[in-house]
């Protein structure tokens, strides 16, 4: 198949393949979910990083 | 004199280039668009933009230049190392790890992985040694990036690699301390794409000029069955898997005992070492923390997962694909400067190196094996032509054109149109020549370089380096317009990387090691400044002292496998496991590093023959030499499960942790 005789090859150029299909297909499903509300711990921590970032 | 070398076009595509890199990083300064930005302003990044800019910074030159010239020297096998790229560096890591990760980082105000592992297990001490090893080892994985980057750069435009590195250290540290290590993610994102779009080119081109995918994997796997130079450690060609075994192995020349290393190569090192390490990154942590909600994690699966598959994918198959260029359809055309290497004895061959190992050319008695080449060299004895392909008089390619005695079997033979094969092309010298160069893509990559062994006059060496097979090969196969995207593609690759390498070993040493050390809070930053610099510096001059064989490949795994065994087992037991105790923490930390060091010095023999304290010491380049493969085995190997099991022993006879304590990592 492909031309790649040895299968522990062929496996991993497949897998490869069938691997990033794997993402695509998650990335899709939950497109829309895992939302979560903003906790105050959030935002002092986004703060604080960005006191951080100015720093440097 | 510069401008001499690369040219009008190259200079002006490389200017605008970071002009509009420059842009962004204003824009995003001015309208404040780093990721913490969006996070305070409770607003989602673009899944496309997050992705982007979280793969342009883990994937870097290393990736494409360092481990696609392995895979153009070893074969396909190295796409294992892809898979786990996708599957656990992008997969395992957004899916499982990302969301727990960011969780715990904003309960805990942890801004730096070294915080985010002191604070859950509540010691001063993990934060100061996760630091220290970060700020000392980050360096050599810096140099891995710079090497790439500028091996391409000197054999783009036919300068030296000292020049390239002097201006490519200089692009990147102007990127790095004018504000390259905000993270602006229109930058990174920028970089992304067009590293995508390179790559891309790169793969349908290499395709399509060799006939197509199957027809260019059958005519691979055809040119890899004839005799090769790593036949003695398992290379079988390059569509198959090295050979698998352990102990020693019978060969037509007797007993072999390397006859396996090169399977302990690839899996151990290239693909565990690297393949598992990405998960334990400093970098990938503090990225996690960045983003929104879990949505953000779950979109960047769908673009991180193909982006990946387009970079290492491309460069482990075009790395490959590249042997059947230079062996079936290259043609080097130019004026032939000089030939080497015509006569009878030893003296007057000339030798290319094909391995470089401290002692690997002398007896236990100390004498040289070889007398013809220096005493950490093994080579090829040949007659090598030096061509002048850029009319400036220097011969800049080299090429063998015949091997002399054992070495003729696996050695190329190049052919020039117009004289009879194997016929003495001296009476050629100072014309005009088309060469067909007939070789391997690791014997096509020989590099001119000048040695000095202490009480000896400098010598002219010429070497196969790794790291110049994808730098000639799109120099040779691909028409020159893309050889500029390329260089940004390259640019891109190595400007992202690096400023989060340098990031890290900033805040490591300031905030990780200076602040815990001295307590005093918010006054480290001239200390990470100056740790930024002497990071620039180490790596500048890492890059300029070690670069033979496949340094880049070697220098990664090192660092990712130095982060998974002393960081994983806490990192995820951390995340994942309340029974952990501070003192299984540490204890797992230490044990993965102390056993990664210890094999670094005393047993691999690459690395331990490299840094010579085994043998000042032992008088042995490795303590297990003489055993057979253990001197080829990562530590990863070995570092990891024990550094898992003492987590988990000495977790379970500690005290658990406080209930409130672990209230506030994880909520009730």
């Amino acid at each position: 198949m492909l031309g790649i005789e040895d299968k522990a090859v062929l496996t991993a150029y497949l897998l490869c393949i069938a691997s990033a299909i794997l993402c695509v297909i998650y990335g899709l499903v939950n497109w829309n979910r895992g939302e979560e509300d903003i906790q105050p711990d959030d935002v002092k921590w986004a703060a604080e990083e960005k006191e951080i970032e100015e720093e440097l | 004199m510069l401008a001499q070398a690369v040219g009008i076009t190259e200079i002006i595509v490389v200017l605008l280039y970071l002009l509009v890199v420059v842009y962004l990083g204003f824009l995003g300064w001015k309208r404040t668009r780093s990721a913490t930005d969006y996070l305070i302003a409770g607003r989602e990044v673009h899944p496309f933009v997050m992705a982007m800019s979280y793969g342009a910074t883990f994937i870097s030159t290393s990736a494409i230049v360092g481990f696609g010239g392995v895979a153009g020297m070893f074969g396909m096998s190295c796409l294992w190392l892809t898979f786990f790229n996708i599957f656990v560096g992008i997969f395992v890591a957004f899916v499982f790890l990302g969301g727990p990760t960011r969780r715990l980082g904003h309960r805990l105000d942890s801004h730096t992985f070294p915080e985010l592992l002191a604070n859950r297990f509540e010691s001063k001490f993990i934060q100061i040694f996760a630091g220290l090893v970060i700020f000392l080892f980050i360096p050599l994985y810096a140099a891995a990036v710079l090497i790439g980057g500028c091996a391409f750069i000197a054999s783009q435009f036919g300068i030296d690699y000292e020049m390239a590195l002097l201006v490519f250290s200089v692009i990147i540290a102007a990127y790095v301390i004018m504000g390259g290590l905000k993270g602006v993610m229109y930058s990174d994102a920028l970089q992304g794409s067009i590293m995508f779009v390179g790559m891309l080119i790169l793969l349908v081109w290499s395709y399509k000029m060799l006939g197509g995918v199957k027809e260019a994997h059958v005519a691979l796997t055809e040119a890899g069955k004839g005799p090769s130079l790593f036949g003695g450690i398992g290379f079988q060609g390059w569509t198959s898997m090295p050979r698998f075994g352990w102990g020693v192995a019978e060969s037509a020349k007797g007993p072999n005992p390397a006859a396996y290393n090169l399977w302990w190569i690839m899996i151990s090192t290239i693909t565990l070492g690297v393949g598992i390490g990405v998960l334990a990154q400093p970098q990938l942590a503090v990225r996690f923390m960045t983003v929104k909600s879990k949505k953000e994690l779950n979109r960047a699966v769908l673009v991180g997962g193909v982006f990946i598959l387009i970079m290492t994918g491309v460069a482990f198959t075009v790395g490959p694909l590249s042997n059947l260029f230079f062996l079936q359809k290259e043609v080097v055309e130019g004026t032939l400067v000089d030939v080497t290497g015509v006569g009878k004895s030893p003296a007057e061959f000339s030798w290319v190196i094909a391995k470089k190992e401290r002692g690997i050319n002398v007896k236990p008695d100390g004498t040289p094996i070889n007398p013809a080449i220096g005493p950490d060299e093994k080579s090829l004895p040949c007659v090598l032509l030096h061509i002048d392909t850029d009319s400036n008089a220097e011969a800049d390619t080299y090429l063998i054109y015949k091997g002399y005695g054992g070495a003729a079997a696996i050695t190329p033979a190049a052919e020039i149109e117009g004289l009879e094969k194997g016929a003495d092309p001296t009476p050629l010298v100072g014309q005009a020549v088309k060469v067909h160069p007939r070789a391997t893509a690791y014997l096509r990559a020989i590099v001119k370089s000048v040695v000095k062994e202490e009480g000896e006059p400098e010598r002219v060496v010429y070497e196969c380096q790794t790291s110049k097979i994808i730098p000639a090969y799109i120099q040779g196969a691909m028409p020159k317009w893309f050889g500029l995207i390329f260089l940004v593609t390259l640019l891109s690759a190595a400007m992202s990387t690096l400023s989060s390498q340098f990031h890290a070993v900033g805040t490591s040493i300031g905030r990780d090691v200076y602040e815990q050390i001295t307590g005093r809070h918010n006054k480290s930053i001239g200390i990470t400044r100056t740790g930024i610099i002497i990071g620039i510096l180490v790596a500048v001059l890492f890059s300029y002292y070690i670069r033979s064989g496949y340094i880049i490949a070697r220098a990664t795994a090192i660092f990712f496998g130095l982060c998974a065994s002393a960081f994983l087992p806490a990192f995820i037991g951390g995340l994942f496991w309340k029974r952990m105790t501070k003192s299984g923490a540490i204890a797992s930390m230490i044990v993965g590093f102390l056993i990664t060091a210890f094999w670094l010095l005393f047993i691999k023999d690459k690395e331990a023959r490299a840094i010579g304290f085994c043998y000042s010491l032992f008088e042995k380049h490795s303590l297990l030499l003489d055993k057979p493969n253990w001197s080829v085995v990562d530590p990863i190997c070995v570092a990891l499960p024990i550094s898992i099991i003492v987590a988990v022993v000495v977790s379970l006879m500690t005290k658990p942790p406080s209930e409130a304590h672990l209230n506030k990592c994880f909520g009730k």
